[in-house]
């Protein structure tokens, strides 16, 4: 690293975890042509933030053969590069030379934000328009009259021509659309009131009239819109935070041909007959059987099981799998749609989820406002002509009722909410996808965990290294560094705790261990069989977890090494935090009864569930949903992924399968388990205040209808009471900011046998 | 009455030529990355290919 303390803002740990070097055909298929030879790639490099990682990058890609430009973009610590040539230029040698981490960003979700442009345009304009004619309607205010009152009067209805076509053509399509699906949203009223309000001043316009409310209209528009933009910009941040970390479906495999040639095929291509090439450190991009070669796969991304397997020639191999350490050869036996990771993602689809019943909390207060505030517009209109007769003054007096009651504050009282509690949540590492996720968050009373990789880190953990001996352990560190076995990787993590010993010739067996020759001796770190083949039965009885794994002196075994999924940080404190609010804690895994009984012990967890597939965590979820709770689905893999969508809300770390991050609500990135208590914490104030502001919205209307009804509203009253009711709804909104954590309250977990009797017929 | 003849246009014009001028802004990109600019203006420009 070229700069200062990385990740300071956003520490992006997971993106250290395991990425394997991609192969120039797989960074091609990711690029876009942008016409002749030229080809762009995006680059997402997470570790970016200074002067000087962007100067580092910039001029070392520069420098490079064949690289047209290169320019970092750090909001969104993103690089593009744009390149020509047949061969592509080593970026990744390159940035990792300097020290940064990158990943293949996605072509298709590099889409401009033209939606966030609009926003901005819009309200661009509005602004214009109001703080316009909000001067000349001062004016007014002050004493203007006459023919000046006239010309200002025309003035700003000509500035509210565009204000209105532009900024309010969002408001009025949302609102099209909603009414011809029979439904009523926020934009419904604030359509009806501002062209009312317009259409009215226009008309006391050209009659010469006192009262004009295009500022009422435009003002209306431009502090909606507002809220708006935040909104958008709160969920496209996430977005992009999440789009931002490394892939791990592959996007292509080498296809070895039957005259010997090579290609590099989409996955999109591949046909069951196909022989594929996997090297390790590549996923396993279709269901295929083993024809040559042994390996260790890492499953746990799609089974949940946390200790690789071995498979050697003839073995069964699912897609997702990521190929731990030696090359394997397979015969394709499904195409990508049939593969055990289109399966999952069709499973999702069918998972009714409790978000696709969900409606938000402004629709539903919008749903009975909106008729409430016509209806007692209508009335005004009918009283005052029944009164008066004068039909001028009841249309008048009608129309400043429903300005009055615009929904501004009811429209800001949600997004802002949400905007401060996502920020917040933002700070802390986890990223809210929209806001209904906080709404549905808040309501929750069960969270269910999967095991591995979610409360543990699906990362063996050495257990029994204080009982090995110093000098043994400092060996088959040395050894252990040579391979990327995650036992090896968890046994060279030791390496730095004693002297660093040089091992001579290293070479791995893939799907057995690795082997070392030094001063004449032979040492073996690896399966116990194979390993210690002079020793019939090992010194050391078997340690718990992970089991077998030794090193070995010319055949005698000298150290045996014990391992165990290491948890994830905090996990214990974030069970008991959860707890402690009210929540049951449950947790469904894929892994064996007696792996999840040893962690749901440590963690304090008293309902678990062993040996799930997939389909049954999804019966599961249903399950409970069924006997009335709300779920809270918290996993990380494949297996997962359906789970996450029939919860009622989901979050998954950012170390997820990529469907599992993309079907999420929320995405933690930092290592710790904290973010869930988090998140449900933050939720729930966001919750109260979001019912507090819309308290205040209501019964500032209760307050001003009298007014307007009895026609005491002039277009100076309604300015000052549209703005003041806008600005009591944010400063509560900023609260959240401030808001000191509060003690939770505890209750008991529920007993959860009648859960258990509906899952399990 | 006379004086208004000049000075809205006057202010107006000003208005719209601000709002021209972000919009122009945003469309060029100079809106892409905020982060980005902020540190850019510490890079010496002789250190650019």
């Amino acid at each position: 690293m070229s700069c200062c303390a990385p990740g300071a803002e956003m520490a992006l740990e997971v993106a250290a975890a395991a990425s394997a070097p991609l192969s120039s055909e797989e960074i091609k298929l990711a690029s876009r042509s942008l016409g002749g030879d030229m080809r762009q790639t995006d680059l997402s490099v997470p570790t970016v933030h200074c002067a000087a990682c962007i100067q580092a990058i910039e001029a070392a890609l520069g420098r490079v053969e064949n690289i047209e430009s290169a320019r970092v973009n750090l909001s969104t610590k993103r690089v593009s590069v744009r390149w020509h040539g047949d061969s592509v230029p080593p970026f990744f040698a390159v940035l990792g030379r300097l020290g940064y981490q990158a990943h293949l960003f996605d072509p298709e979700i590099h889409e401009k934000d033209r939606t966030l442009s609009e926003l901005i345009r819009a309200v661009a304009v509005a602004g214009f328009a109001a703080g316009n004619i909000m001067l000349l309607s001062v004016s007014v205010w002050s004493g203007a009259e006459g023919a000046t009152r006239d010309l200002f009067h025309w003035l700003s209805a000509l500035i509210a021509i565009p204000a209105l076509a532009f900024a309010g053509g969002i408001f009025f399509r949302s609102a099209a659309n909603a009414l011809r699906h029979g439904r009523m949203n926020m934009d419904v009223p604030i359509a009806v009131g501002v062209s009312l309000a317009y259409a009215m001043s226009l008309y006391e316009t050209i009659n010469h009239g006192e009262h004009a409310y295009f500022d009422a209209s435009v003002s209306l528009l431009f502090f909606l819109l507002i809220g708006r933009t935040l909104d958008h910009v709160m969920r496209e941040r996430a977005r992009t935070a999440v789009n931002g970390l490394s892939r791990l479906a592959s996007r292509g495999s080498l296809v070895l041909r039957d005259d010997g040639t090579r290609e590099y095929l989409p996955v999109a291509e591949l046909v069951p007959g196909l022989r594929l090439l996997v090297v390790a450190g590549e996923r396993i991009p279709v269901d295929g059987d083993i024809v040559s070669g042994n390996s260790d796969l890492d499953c746990s991304i799609v089974s949940g099981e946390s200790a690789p397997k071995a498979v050697g020639a003839g073995a069964h191999v699912q897609a997702g799998t990521l190929n731990l350490t030696g090359p394997l050869t397979m015969l394709a036996t499904a195409a990508a749609k049939d593969s055990f990771l289109a399966e999952m993602v069709r499973l999702m689809e069918a998972a009714e989820g409790g978000r696709s019943r969900y409606r938000r909390i402004a629709d539903r207060v919008s749903a009975l406002y909106a008729p409430v505030v016509h209806l007692a517009a209508f009335a005004t209109f009918l009283g005052w002509m029944a009164a008066s007769g004068d039909w001028h003054r009841a249309i008048t007096i009608a129309i400043a009722v429903l300005i009055i009651t615009c929904p501004c504050a009811l429209g800001l009282a949600v997004p802002i909410v949400q905007v401060v509690a996502a920020r917040r949540l933002f700070e802390a590492g986890v990223m809210v996808k929209e806001g209904s996720a906080m709404e549905r968050l808040a309501a929750i009373d069960t969270a269910v965990f999967d095991k591995t990789g979610t409360l543990t880190l699906g990362r063996p953990k050495l257990v029994n290294a204080s009982s090995i001996d110093p000098t043994m352990l400092a060996i088959a560190a040395g050894m252990a560094a040579h391979s990327r076995h995650p036992f090896s990787r968890a046994i060279a993590s030791y390496a730095g705790y004693s002297s660093q010993s040089s091992v001579g010739s290293v070479t791995e067996h893939p799907g057995f261990g690795i082997e070392a020759i030094t001063g004449g001796s032979t040492w073996r770190l690896g399966r116990r069989g194979w390993a210690g083949w002079k020793a019939r039965t090992g010194g050391e009885g078997k340690l718990g977890g992970y089991d077998g794994t030794v090193l070995s002196k010319n055949g005698n075994i000298v150290a045996c090494f014990a391992f165990e999924d290491s948890l994830r940080q905090d996990a214990k404190a974030a069970v008991r935090q959860l707890k402690d609010t009210g929540l049951s804690v449950d947790m469904l895994s894929g892994d064996t009864a007696n792996a999840c009984g040893e962690v749901a012990k440590s963690l304090g967890i008293e309902s678990f569930v062993p040996a799930l597939l997939p389909s049954g965590k999804v019966e599961w979820i249903e399950a409970l949903t069924r006997a009335g709770h709300k779920v809270l689905m918290v996993g990380d893999g494949l297996n997962d992924t359906p789970a996450l969508r029939a919860a009622h809300v989901s979050m998954a770390p950012a170390t997820a399968a990529d469907i599992g991050r993309q079907a999420a609500d929320f995405v933690f990135l930092r290592e710790s388990l904290l973010a869930v208590p988090l998140a449900v914490d933050v939720s729930r104030k966001a919750g109260r205040l979001i019912r507090q502001n819309i308290a205040v919205a209501i019964a500032y209307n209760a307050l001003a209808v009298p007014i307007a009804v009895l026609g005491h509203v002039t277009p100076l009253i309604a300015a000052i009471a549209m703005s003041a009711s806008s600005l009591i709804v944010i400063a509560n909104a900023m609260r959240l900011q401030g808001m000191a954590k509060a003690a939770p309250e505890g209750a008991p977990a529920r007993c959860r046998s009648d859960v258990l009797d509906a899952a399990r017929p | 009455m006379t004086t208004l003849v000049y000075l809205i246009p006057v202010a107006l014009f000003l208005g719209a030529l601000g709002l021209s001028g972000f919009l122009w802004a945003l469309r060029s990109g100079q809106y892409e990355d905020l982060d980005g600019a902020a540190e850019r203006i510490l890079i010496e420009p002789d250190n650019r290919p």
